[in-house]
């Protein structure tokens, strides 16, 4: 996928953590690190990307992603579109024609939200020269920016990489959070990416895309150093892929006492939004292990991070900005 | 009509074995002389074979021409001028058209639009089943007295077994083969085979269970009849299997395989190219090995292109939005014999395949070389290289998975009937 780099190795797009130089990841992390300096004082905005605009074009619907999105451009200076797609009203247009129009607005950047993986390098290999893509989310192929805020707030935590034991718990199959934290961990040098699913759950082959497969919970969670819960929607009743969420609840929910098999210093993870009782439980969402708030903070800086990048702006002295 | 003489090609019939230099005189639409020095002919026209190949002309199981309901994305006249381009003289419609041929009076449209435009034969095959739903038989006799030669299930199994046993024993009947899809729907919701590929892409897959399901229900149901059982475009090792243990049983029953089939892998789908995006998916390589190993082995005796042109919105969009098939009447032939380049087959198996194997299946008279037979020929120059671009596919899809290929075979004159349909004297 190296329609997101260009000749010169930079980010030219941001679409996928999969094949990504490990000191790119790490230069969206040190540069997301020099924005969280800037959330901390009371002046929070730079004037980095002032008069270029931002589309925040989600074709699904989204609260934190988008907001944190539209926080990020609006700390950045930037003019900030957001259009909701209704898909089903939209029928007709396609993606191509409404690429063009919103193109013909003179936006600089796109941040794409649709239920079809791939939709986000559809968009990126359509795009004018000179045009952003960023991915924020695309079916159950990626979502690359929060798997580099959870690297982000991982790291804030824990440090290096390269010991930890990090294990993702639920719904790997349909998750793009899974599969773009998964390529981002591995890249960064993780020491051991876990994946802890019914099989109904699981994607074919899923080691293949660099995780140790657990079954069992508890086996899954022994020693690990950070544990991350996946959102259960509630279609995979219908599905037959589950029989329902107490059952699930009761194998596969994430409590404090299911932790205690893990490293006593594991901090808890969840992209969002918390489906209680149902995937975690609200002991452990809300208790001292859980970051899950810092999560969505880090999304901001994460999002600056690579919205400079991608329209190559260095951000040199942020904290000296007004 | 006219009589023409070619001379001096290598004249190659896969049905009696023939391989030699010689002529092949046509008149009255038929072949009258073959093999020799030929001079007592007096042709209008005489075609120089020199280096070529004098052969049957193809006769490609699948190939949809989306006329009548999708004209759109192509037609007959203009499939059918890009089946004599590319040396193919006969093509068999699915019945999945819109309206569905589930009755003599849409497979006389058909047949009647393909005697206007004429580039190809066409041969339209009939529903297996009223409106390919599943439910009732259709009128198989009434489609027989149509000119369809088999039935159908154009790519839409009978799920119901009794109806699909009931359908089997009354095409037995009339004597029309039963050309089955071996596939089970509920298995077959994804895009692209499972695999690493597809978790990669966050794409749905495909298991090949969705084949072996499909295929192993239709050969139990098939065992209990004598019906002749053609199961069609194969895609996996599994399903080959499957396919080779039953023929010990059942004698009679035959398989194809899409070409692209051979030489394509999952892999290529990779940064959702939907050229890529067919139905059933490509797997992965040790599928495509188990396929060509079949074919070797005739357990797969028949290749086709399965052919379906889309217009560029149809393939515009991200991959699963899409819709799957591939245009491959361009590229059949010149993918053949890739296969005897690639020592998968011999030349003369190879051709067999594409001529007298699907002649065989549905009875018809072409796809073989003798005398008194009738003259669907194609006449091919074996070393013209050419590059596979956009410009170069004369089917009206340009959905060829095989852009930026090159090939070393093209068909130079290519005769239906005895009649010229095609010439490319750029050799």
């Amino acid at each position: 996928m190296s329609v997101q780099i260009d000749a010169q190795g930079d980010l030219r797009h941001f679409l996928t953590t999969e094949g990504l130089d490990p000191r790119l990841l790490g230069r969206i992390l040190d540069t997301a690190e020099s924005f969280a300096g800037v959330l901390g004082k009371s002046v929070k905005t730079v004037p980095l990307l002032r008069g270029r605009t931002v589309v925040n074009l989600f074709f699904e619907s989204s609260t934190r992603t988008r907001t944190t999105f539209e926080l990020a451009a609006k700390r950045l200076s930037a003019d900030v579109l957001n259009i909701a797609v209704d898909t089903t009203t939209t029928k007709g247009e396609s993606l191509l024609d409404m690429l063009r129009n919103l193109q013909a607005m003179q936006a600089d950047m796109f941040v794409v939200r649709h239920h079809q993986s791939g939709a986000a390098e559809y968009f990126a290999r359509h795009v004018d020269p000179g045009v952003a893509v960023l991915n924020a989310g695309d079916g159950w192929h990626a979502h690359p920016t929060q798997a580099m805020l959870d690297a982000f707030t991982i790291r804030r935590h824990k440090g290096a990489f390269e010991p930890l034991r990090i294990a993702i718990v639920g719904d790997i199959r349909h998750s793009r959070v899974a599969r773009s934290q998964i390529h981002a961990f591995n890249a960064l040098g993780a020491g051991e990416v876990r994946v802890i699913a019914p099989d109904t759950l699981l994607p074919a082959d899923v080691d293949t895309l660099g995780a140790q497969v657990y079954s069992d919970l508890n086996a899954g969670l022994r020693d690990a150093d950070v544990v991350i819960a996946l959102r259960l929607q509630r279609e995979r009743m219908q599905g037959a892929l589950l029989p329902g969420e107490s059952e699930y609840f009761r194998h596969y929910g994430l409590t404090e006492s299911r932790l205690r098999g893990a490293h006593p210093d594991a901090i808890v993870m969840h992209p969002g939004p918390i489906n209680r009782g149902v995937e975690i439980d609200s002991a452990l969402a809300d208790g001292p292990r859980s970051v899950i708030l810092d999560q969505v903070t880090n999304g901001i800086a994460v999002r600056m991070a690579v919205m400079t990048m991608v329209l190559g702006v260095r951000p040199d002295t942020p904290r000296e900005a007004s | 009509m006219t009589r023409i003489l070619i001379r001096q090609g290598r004249l190659i019939d896969p049905e009696s074995g023939l391989d030699e230099v010689g002529d092949l005189a046509v008149a009255d639409g038929r072949i009258v002389q073959l093999g020799g020095t030929i001079d007592d002919f007096t042709p209008e026209q005489t075609i120089e074979a020199d280096g070529q190949w004098v052969m049957p002309g193809l006769i490609d199981l699948s190939a949809r021409l989306r006329e009548p309901g999708q004209t759109r994305k192509a037609d007959i006249a203009s499939e059918t001028r890009a089946a004599a381009a590319a040396g193919i003289t006969t093509l068999v419609m699915p019945p999945d058209t819109t309206p569905v041929m589930d009755s003599p009076a849409v497979v006389e449209q058909v047949t009647h639009r393909a005697e206007q435009t004429a580039g190809a034969r066409v041969v339209p095959l009939g529903a297996l089943t009223l409106g390919l739903a599943g439910e009732q038989l259709s009128a198989m006799a009434g489609l027989a007295a149509a000119g369809c030669p088999a039935v159908s299930d154009g790519g839409r199994p009978v799920q119901d077994s009794q109806v699909l046993r009931n359908a089997l024993d009354y095409a037995c009947t009339f004597s029309l083969p039963a050309l089955l899809t071996p596939v089970d729907p509920f298995l077959a919701t994804g895009c692209l085979n499972e695999g690493p590929t597809a978790t990669r892409l966050g794409l749905p897959g495909v298991p090949a269970a969705a084949e072996t399901a499909g295929l192993g229900r239709q050969l139990a149901v098939a065992g209990a009849t004598r019906a002749r059982v053609h199961v069609g475009r194969l895609s996996s090792a599994e399903g080959a299997r499957l396919l080779t243990g039953e023929q010990g049983r059942q004698r009679r029953l035959s398989a194809d395989v899409a070409i692209h089939q051979l030489f394509l892998t999952d892999q290529d789908a990779m940064e959702y190219d939907t050229r890529f995006h067919l139905d059933p998916p490509l797997r992965d390589i040790v599928d495509r090995q188990a396929l060509r190993q079949a074919v070797a082995d005739r357990v797969i005796r028949i290749i086709c292109s399965d052919h379906q042109p889309h217009d560029g919105d149809a393939k515009d969009g991200p991959f699963a939005s899409t819709e799957p098939g591939a245009s491959g009447i361009d590229t059949l032939l010149p993918l053949v014999l890739r296969l005897v380049e690639d020592e998968v087959l011999s030349l003369h198996r190879a051709l067999a395949t594409v001529t007298v194997e699907p002649a065989r299946l549905l009875g018809l008279e072409g796809g073989r070389m003798a005398v008194g037979g009738a003259a669907d020929l194609t006449v091919v120059d074996p070393v013209a290289p050419w590059f596979c671009t956009r410009e170069t596919l004369k089917s009206r899809g340009h959905n060829s998975p095989f852009l930026g290929w090159e090939f070393s075979a093209r068909a130079t004159h290519t005769l239906v009937g005895g009649r010229l349909t095609h010439t490319d004297d750029r050799a």
